[in-house]
């Protein structure tokens, strides 16, 4: 390929409408994250891991609603076992990497063969679990997905499974306790020997190391960011993957499957097929999409695949618009870093500008003084670690409901792309028919 | 064995160069106490346009979905083209080349007029999802496509609809819709096509359009078994026709015997009627 | 005659339902390994009829629990997943109405109108229960079902009137929002997480070895009585005949003049009520109360309620009691962390082999 048709084809993006829109978004939100946080006079180092927490964060919830747009936006199946299949993924990859000598034990894989395994094994389990789900009903669907991932949870949370060993191979799952992942698999970019407790940098990592250092930037941050870096490289090939799969026949069965399944199959196709294949394909992507989210933090526990899990999921592709891959982007965007990390940063900025007094001990208290009207020491409660939680999810639930009252396919609606490999307008073949 | 088949043997005796392309053998089928088909036998001649026709409640709609693998017949057998189809889902039925319309146009709303069009034909390449990902593949995927395309402007010509060919479907009229599906149901290439009230909601010029197209299409070696209420449509267009009565074939034959026979008029009468 | 009937009644089960009697088959071999392990003495009668007492317990609660759900899912056509949640506020409403009642004057109102929590009231020294305060549960019995049936009136009112027309998969989501919404509400409000209720010596007695709790007792009497009273209100008032039309044929109800309106204000205040004291009871027999009290529980109600069909209160109620004591009895061969797992694969399977349930065809209501 020559680069004249590189730089053709990076202008051709560049020129497409949803990837401006996406990169105008991503400055959006960095520029509100780093106003706010020079406004204040936060820490170069603390405003940059906000940063980048919140591009991580978006990145994986991005890729999720892309997963999950696949099942429901695409084929229309309504999958809120998601989290379920999370965890299969990541406890899959843990106990195939986990050392033969670890507690509890593994099978010492080397980590590209595990998240291998591991998307096979999501992938299958989905399959499996379509093969009789697909023929119920929408809301049956849901409870039975939604009763699935809970049966997964509390399998991994089992005691019984923590340690065990099953016709002479021991492993386990850690049960409530969690399981230790691979470390960071990143860090090989920045040291001689990643996994040592105190690793020597090597030349790249010592050159960008001390280049940031007079910033105040720590190393964990330089990693933290070079992971950042990799995840929207996976999220803009996860993107591409979507883009084609819609355009494609498969993509258009499915769009006609999510329609009118009885028309579909008098057509001659075998939608059942077709809807195990898309199920399985959006399980195993979940699966991966898992592994990436908790590779960053050295470990697992059932806790994170709880059903609320996948309702974040959901809400994100609501936010974006049901069966368009630049609404889940969009959508996992806003909701990782508005509505997500939101509350707490602004919970950051409330404590910094205000200078809160000791927070009232409970909710009457803190009325009572409304009441004489003093706001403070409500709005000092609301902060607490407890309450702030609370107040993100019941604005999570508003969400939800309005969206589902207002906009029902998402804010930015269903999805209107043409489902073809090639331009329809075109009656006989150009030459510049594009792919 | 019933007296029908019986009847058809006769027939294909009679003209033996005549080939049947779809039988139907004392095909049953009960509701909870309800009989809606019981006991449905007639052939299909190659080639034909044969009517199906009978007052409501007949069993016309349900004859079609057991058929087409829509719903699973009690008793009974189905041959097309001298496979049995008995039981089989309603897309292997189609992959045989036996494909229906619905009564109540089914087009698929969100999708555009050509879009609708080009999900039609069978085993494209691209319905792999591999095929349609990987690169090297995907030149035989757009190849592929590019061929569909042609096919599906040429069939929006045929049914003269191509200023509609970039609408969603859903905003298509009543008759504007009942040419779409038939346009798509072509398109998967058919031997046969099942047609289940093609005519209903059609405004004249555009019913005398679609009948002109029925019989181009006969010529080219199609065949087609259409369920109609409009007896002049069914007399003046049908090689054969088909009556059926309280879930059981009355009678069949040219349309004009059929048309004199008295047990026909009683039946629509609503008078009782003994098979 | 009549044996030749039932013999190609039962070849007709055995071909059209071959799933439904593998499970019966498996069924009554686990009732035989019962006895068999009676017999070596793996488990005592002892253990057997505690299983059974225990069962029939969490049965009721579920049933009771259920019977809203029931009515909501046949009458409006969806799932709704902030039933859990309804629970949890009954049971939150009742109780600090119990407490306030049962000790003011020794505590201070705030203390008692947050049920502890943050400022700590010694549930031993407030000794709530049934002997000791009955007045004070009374009356958060029915402040728990009159708040509830509020509550699911107000929630209609702004969540679901609006979207009648909108389909059971949109419904549901928005219900999962509204769950999220009253879930968080409590925390905010209430704080801290676990809280206990009851203390006191709570009466209870105990025969051949099994103990009956006081509270288990006044759960399942209570129970029944509620579902008695849901029976005769079904079965033999206008209301109830309206609604049981309306959960057979929408269309049709509206046709023959049903005021459909009026119908679902009244299932949800109806379904409200028992649910509220569903909640209140549950919290009273375990003695503690969370803010996810409910929530951990709506895949169970959920189970029960398809168990025994949606649509069919008596299925919920009789569902709920099954899934109970199997759930309990289960304990005979599965360790007690996998309790949960196996209500759930109970109900997928009920879900794939009978999507119906146990009670199809009797969708009364």
């Amino acid at each position: 390929m020559s680069t004249g048709s590189i730089q053709a084809r990076a202008e051709g993006w560049l020129g497409n409408n949803d990837v401006r829109l996406l990169i105008a978004l991503a400055l959006a939100i960095g520029g509100l994250y780093a106003l706010f946080s020079v406004v204040l006079g936060f820490q170069l180092n603390g405003t940059v891991n906000t940063l980048r927490r919140v591009a991580f964060l978006s990145a994986i919830y991005a890729m999720l609603a892309l997963a999950l747009n696949l099942q429901w936006g695409y084929a229309g199946l309504f999958n809120l076992g998601a989290a379920g299949f999370m965890a299969i993924g990541v406890y899959t990859m843990g106990i195939l990497t986990a050392p033969v000598t670890a507690s509890p034990p593994g099978f010492g894989l080397p980590l590209p063969v595990a998240i291998l395994g591991a998307i096979l094994v999501t992938g299958l389990i989905g399959g499996l679990a379509a093969l009789p789900a697909i023929r119920l009903r929408a809301d049956y669907l849901a409870i039975v997905t939604v009763a699935f991932s809970e049966i997964v949870r509390l399998t991994l949370r089992a005691p019984e499974f923590a340690n065990t060993r099953i016709a002479g191979v021991a492993f386990g799952t850690g049960g409530a306790t969690g399981l230790s992942l691979p470390s960071n698999p990143i860090r090989i970019l920045f040291y001689t020997d990643p996994a040592a407790t105190a690793p020597a940098p090597n030349a790249l990592g010592a050159a960008i190391f001390s280049a940031v250092e007079p910033l105040g930037i720590e190393e964990t941050l330089v990693i933290g960011w070079a992971y950042v870096v990799v995840l929207c490289l996976c999220l803009g090939l996860l993107y591409w993957l979507m883009v084609r799969i819609g355009k494609s026949p498969f993509g258009r069965v499915l769009k006609s499957i999510r329609e009118d399944q009885q028309v579909t199959q008098a057509l001659g196709k075998d939608t059942r097929l077709f809807k195990i294949k898309t199920f399985a394909l959006g399980c195993a992507l979940m699966g991966l999409i898992a592994i990436l989210w908790r590779l960053s933090g050295g470990y697992a526990s059932p806790r994170m695949f709880k059903p609320i899990q996948t309702f974040y999921i959901f809400i994100a592709l609501f936010i974006g618009g049901t069966g368009s891959p630049t609404g889940s982007i969009v959508g996992g965007a806003l909701f990782a870093s508005l509505l997500f990390e939101g509350p707490s940063f602004i919970r950051r900025v409330v404590a910094e500008s205000l200078q809160l007094s000791n927070a009232p001990d409970t909710l009457v208290a803190a009325i009572v003084e409304l009441g004489s009207g003093d706001v403070i020491p409500l709005l000092a409660y609301s902060v607490q670690d407890v309450s702030i939680s609370a107040l993100r999810l019941m604005l999570l639930g508003i969400v939800l409901v309005y969206l589902m009252q207002r906009h029902p396919d998402g804010l930015l609606g269903h999805r209107k792309a043409i489902a073809s490999s090639v331009d329809l307008s075109q009656r006989e073949t150009r030459e510049d028919d594009y792919e | 064995m019933s007296k029908n088949v019986q009847s058809a043997q006769r027939d294909q005796t009679q003209n033996g160069q005549q080939e049947q392309i779809l039988t139907v053998k004392n095909l049953r089928k009960t509701f909870g106490g309800i009989t809606a088909v019981a006991d449905v036998s007639f052939h299909v001649e190659k080639g034909s346009i044969t009517g199906l026709i009978g007052p409501n409640g007949a069993g016309k709609s349900t004859t079609f979905d057991l058929i087409t693998g829509v719903q699973r017949p009690d008793g009974g057998a189905v041959e097309f083209n001298d496979t049995e189809i008995t039981g089989y889902r309603s897309d292997q039925v189609a992959n045989q080349g036996l494909v229906r319309t619905f009564q109540i146009a089914r087009e698929l709303s969100e999708m555009t007029v050509l879009e609708n069009l080009m999900l039609a034909p069978q085993n494209q390449v691209g319905e792999a999802i591999w095929r349609a990902v990987l690169p090297r593949a995907r030149t035989q995927v757009v190849e592929q496509e590019k061929a569909l395309r042609k096919q599906a402007w040429e069939m929006l010509e045929l049914f003269e609809i191509e200023h509609v060919a970039h609408e969603s479907a859903g905003n298509l009229s009543g008759g504007q819709r009942k040419l779409l599906e038939m346009a798509r149901v072509l398109m998967t290439d058919p031997e046969m096509v099942l047609l289940d009230e093609p005519l209903a909601g059609v405004n004249p010029t555009l019913e005398e359009k679609l009948i002109d197209r029925l019989h181009t299409l006969k010529e080219q070696g199609y065949t087609f078994l259409f369920v109609e209420h409009d007896m002049d449509v069914i007399m003046n267009n049908c090689d054969t026709v088909i009556v059926m009565h309280q879930g059981s074939v009355l009678t069949e034959g040219q349309p004009d015997t059929v048309k004199n026979n008295d047990k026909v008029l009683d039946a629509y009468l609503g008078e009782e009627v003994t098979i | 005659m009549a044996a030749r009937d039932y013999y190609s009644r039962g070849q007709n089960i055995v071909y059209n339902r071959p799933v439904l009697v593998v499970f019966a088959v498996i069924g009554v071999f686990l009732v035989f390994d019962i006895f068999r392990q009676l017999g070596t003495g793996t488990i005592t009668a002892t253990d057997l009829v505690s299983y059974l007492w225990n069962g029939l317990v969490l049965g009721m609660s579920l049933g009771l629990a259920g019977v809203g759900l029931s009515m909501t899912y046949s009458i409006l056509n969806f799932a709704n997943f902030a039933h859990g949640d309804l629970i949890t506020s009954g049971a939150f409403a009742g109780w600090a109405t119990a407490f306030l009642i049962a000790g003011l004057g020794d505590f201070s109102v705030e203390a008692l109108v947050l049920i502890g929590g943050p400022i700590a009231v010694g549930s031993n020294e407030l000794g709530i229960n049934v002997v000791n305060t009955p007045l004070a549960l009374l009356a958060g019995l029915l402040v728990a079902a009159v708040l509830t049936a509020a509550l699911s009136l107000l929630l209609d009112r702004i969540v679901f009137k609006p979207m009648r027309s909108a389909d059971g998969v949109t419904l549901m989501i928005a219900s999962v929002g509204v769950a999220l919404f009253l879930r968080n509400f409590l925390t905010f409000s209430f704080l801290t997480d676990s809280r206990g209720l009851t203390g006191g010596n709570v009466p209870q007695f105990t025969l051949g070895g099994v103990t009956f709790g006081g509270h288990q007792i006044t759960l399942v009497l209570v129970a029944a009585l509620l579902m008695l009273a849901t029976h005769v209100l079904l079965q033999y008032t206008k209301i109830g005949t309206a609604m049981r039309a309306m959960a057979a044929n929408k269309d049709l109800a509206k046709v023959t003049g049903i005021p459909t309106e009026r119908v679902v204000k009244l299932t949800w205040g109806i379904g409200g009520g028992l649910t509220g004291c569903a909640g209140f009871l549950i919290a009273l027999q375990q003695g503690t109360l969370t803010v996810t009290m409910g929530w951990d529980l709506l895949l169970l109600v959920f189970a029960a309620v398809i168990l025994g069909g949606v649509g069919s209160i008596y299925g919920a109620m009789v569902g709920g009691v099954i899934l109970g004591i199997a759930s309990r009895l289960a304990l005979v061969w599965i360790p007690a962390s996998f309790l949960l797992a196996a209500a759930f694969v109970l109900m997928i399977v009920m879900l794939l082999v009978r999507p119906s349930g146990l009670f199809s065809g009797r969708t009364t209501a």
